[in-house]
């Protein structure tokens, strides 16, 4: 008799994944494949996938998906949730994909209360093009385009964006909460907040974001177990974890 | 026969459009074509039996990617745009031809470039035909030239894009946006099951997946990739040409317009008839793919090629003969549309030449 | 009753997220090399099957079971 501790979830396909070793997009990618299995979102969901390191997501599983343009996916994702409302829509993006290029489309998907869910990995640095300056870089840190010895710097490029804040502003967000993946208890925390904004969404309230700070070893330049004490030590410094806002019992 | 109205052409259209069964409409205002978003809204509120979606995009770069996200569900679903906001959406554009999505959009020409005007113009020719955005790929191009004929191929759009499974492009222009005419509307088109279309995103539950990528894995996968899309695009070359032949069999001089130009030139071809001058004329209704074969076996005439433009189609013209004839062209700027005497100005120009 | 960690070997790597995590210091890196040229850990004895490895590892290679 074999009793289960642990077992890859069932929605995932046997792809392996294309991120590098240590890199948080898998664990976050992992925790939705969980909760896709354990809240039976296969049946009814959409995965609404961004441009970067994750553009390659939705071959990992056995799920419909779209992948977006550049910073769209809160559009497309959109257009799918009012086609037909009864479907289950979990949008995923990145920095460089939801700060920079879909900047707008994200605030007005929030304005507007989609009612979708908004899955944010925010790692302070582009990915996939090769570790440049994303808008949630840190002041100091360094980027191929923010270079060392300065980094990133003020006159230059002005400060980190904080989303969960910056969305918790408005009324059509109903929920914003900041988490990391940077150990186990907070890989268990982050699936819990993660489930809750699914299931926001399953009720039919506004819409849900989860900001995830995610480590980049790659992108850092860093030992991946190091990088998981780079977001201690100066990540959530500049990023606060916790629930933002939870306006879910006001929306009923 | 059907009941006739007098109506304005944006509005006429879009009453077409919820006909065909699109009950969701995604866009920003934008001149000459805001009736159209208009049009919806007030429809979304009045007609609740319809289940009509209006959504006020934040700009057309989003909203050409709601139409996309929509129709990838089965869903039929449009936007109508002008110029500035027509550049804005050929990322999606794009997008769709790759993803094989069934979008429509309707370009309400205005003349440019820039911020423009906001009169009639068909300077957006070559944006809507060779392709504005990024990539190889193709979109089918109407180009009606009467609110008739607007209504109907506004219900035709959707049929083609969904055949196809192809974004397609219903050039408009202010003139036409902006008119009323006597119109026939077409009536209410049965609905297929979104979810039954290919590939609707809808939830696989244990089957199959849909997706829609429009991202490369590697050289040989992309080049197969555009050689499907390829193939697609020469069995619409070959299956969907449409244009209108007048008085061709005696001409000796032939127009070419399309959209609200043909309509002066239809008079300007009328008056030139009754002055004893054979003048016919070909008018382009489908703008890509366009119609080559309506210049076949044509020897030893003047074509005259009028458009809102610098010349934009003469040079589609000129492809069509081979550059074996002779073309002329006729065009005008700035957003003013000529009137019949100044194209007949420039037909007995050519009458009289000596070649 | 045997409790089992087991890596899907060509899956990882390298990360080293169990190896930190494992409260019973159960695993250690590894000598063998994989296709990607990754070294994935290695299990040694002590496991109380509480899963933390598994729910740590970013690529889903680790399966926890008990086994009688």
């Amino acid at each position: 008799m074999r009793k289960y501790v642990y077992k890859r979830p069932e929605v995932f396909t046997d792809a392996i994944t294309t991120y590098c070793g240590g890199c948080g997009h898998g664990i976050v990618n992992k925790l939705m494949a969980e909760l896709i299995d354990e809240m039976g979102l296969q049946e009814n969901g959409i995965l609404v996938w961004p441009i970067g390191c994750s553009c390659l997501s939705d071959r990992y599983y056995d799920m419909d998906a779209y992948m977006a343009l550049h910073g769209r996916a809160p559009a497309a994702a959109t257009g799918i949730k009012r086609a037909d409302p009864s479907k289950c829509v979990i949008v995923y993006q990145g920095d460089g994909d939801l700060v920079s290029e879909g900047m707008a489309e994200i605030m007005h998907a929030g304005i507007r209360g989609e009612k979708f869910t908004v899955i944010f990995i925010n790692n302070a640095i582009y990915g996939m093009t090769g570790a440049q300056m994303a808008p949630t870089t840190l002041l100091g840190q360094t980027a191929t385009t923010a270079p060392a010895p300065l980094g990133r710097i003020v006159d230059n490029s002005g400060y980190p964006v904080k989303m969960a804040e910056i969305l918790a502003e408005l009324p059509g967000v109903i929920y914003s909460e900041r988490v990391t993946v940077n150990s186990p208890q907070r890989i268990i925390a982050c699936k819990k907040a993660l489930k809750k904004a699914i299931q926001l969404q399953l009720d039919g309230k506004g819409m849900s974001f989860v900001e995830v700070l995610s480590p980049c070893p790659t992108g850092w330049k860093m030992a991946p177990t190091k990088a998981l004490d780079w977001i201690d030590d100066e990540m959530t410094k500049v990023y606060p974890l916790g629930v933002i806002k939870d306006a879910s019992k006001e929306a009923e | 026969m059907g009941k006739k109205e007098f109506l304005q052409g944006n509005q006429a259209m879009a009453e077409s459009a919820i006909r065909a069964g699109c009950k969701l409409y995604f866009g920003y205002p934008i001149t000459p074509s805001s009736e159209v978003p208009e049009y919806y809204a007030k429809a979304m509120i009045e007609r609740p039996e319809e289940g009509i979606t209006f959504i006020q995009a934040e700009t057309e770069v989003s909203a050409f990617n709601m139409v996309a996200g929509a129709v990838a569900t089965g869903h039929r679903a449009m936007t109508a745009t002008s110029g500035p906001g027509f550049s804005l959406g050929q990322e999606a554009v794009s997008y769709m031809s790759a993803g094989d999505l069934p979008g429509v959009i309707v370009e309400v020409m205005r003349p440019g470039p820039g911020d423009g005007e906001i009169l009639a113009s068909q300077g957006d020719y070559f944006q809507a035909v060779k392709g504005g955005g990024h990539g190889d790929y193709q979109t089918l191009v109407l180009a009606p030239y009467s609110v008739q004929e607007l209504c109907e191929l506004m219900q035709e759009s959707f049929e083609l894009a969904e055949k196809y499974r192809n974004p397609v492009i219903l050039l408009s222009d202010a003139t036409l946006a902006k008119m009323r005419e006597s119109v026939e509307l077409p009536g209410y088109v049965e609905q297929k099951d979104p979810a039954s279309k290919p590939n609707a995103l809808r939830g696989c539950g244990k089957n199959e997946p849909h997706k829609v990528v429009t991202c490369g894995d590697g050289p040989v996968q992309w080049e197969e990739f555009n050689a499907r899309l390829q193939a697609k695009y020469k069995r619409i070359a070959e299956n969907e040409v449409r244009y209108a032949t007048y008085n061709l069999e005696d001409a000796e001089i032939i127009l070419v317009a399309f959209g609200s130009m043909a309509r002066v030139c239809e008079s300007a071809m009328k008056m030139a008839r009754e002055k004893g001058l054979k003048v016919g004329m070909i008018r382009p209704i489908s703008l890509w793919p366009f119609p080559d074969k309506a210049f076949e076996g044509i020897t030893g005439k003047k074509f005259l090629v009028c458009e809102l433009n610098a010349g934009q189609m003469v040079q589609d013209v000129k492809l069509a003969v081979e550059n074996k004839r002779d073309v002329y062209f006729y065009g005008k700027l700035g957003g003013t549309t000529p009137s019949p005497k100044n194209v007949l100005a420039e037909i007995e120009k050519l009458g009289g030449e000596s070649k | 009753m045997k409790n089992v960690v087991e890596i899907d070997f060509n899956r990882c790597k390298e990360c080293g997220y169990c190896i930190r995590f494992c409260p019973k210091g159960v695993l250690s890196k590894g000598e063998k090399v994989n296709k990607k040229g990754y070294y994935p850990p290695v299990v040694g004895d002590g496991c109380i099957a509480c899963g933390t490895c598994a729910r740590v590892c970013p690529d889903t290679a680790i399966t926890v079971y008990k086994e009688d």
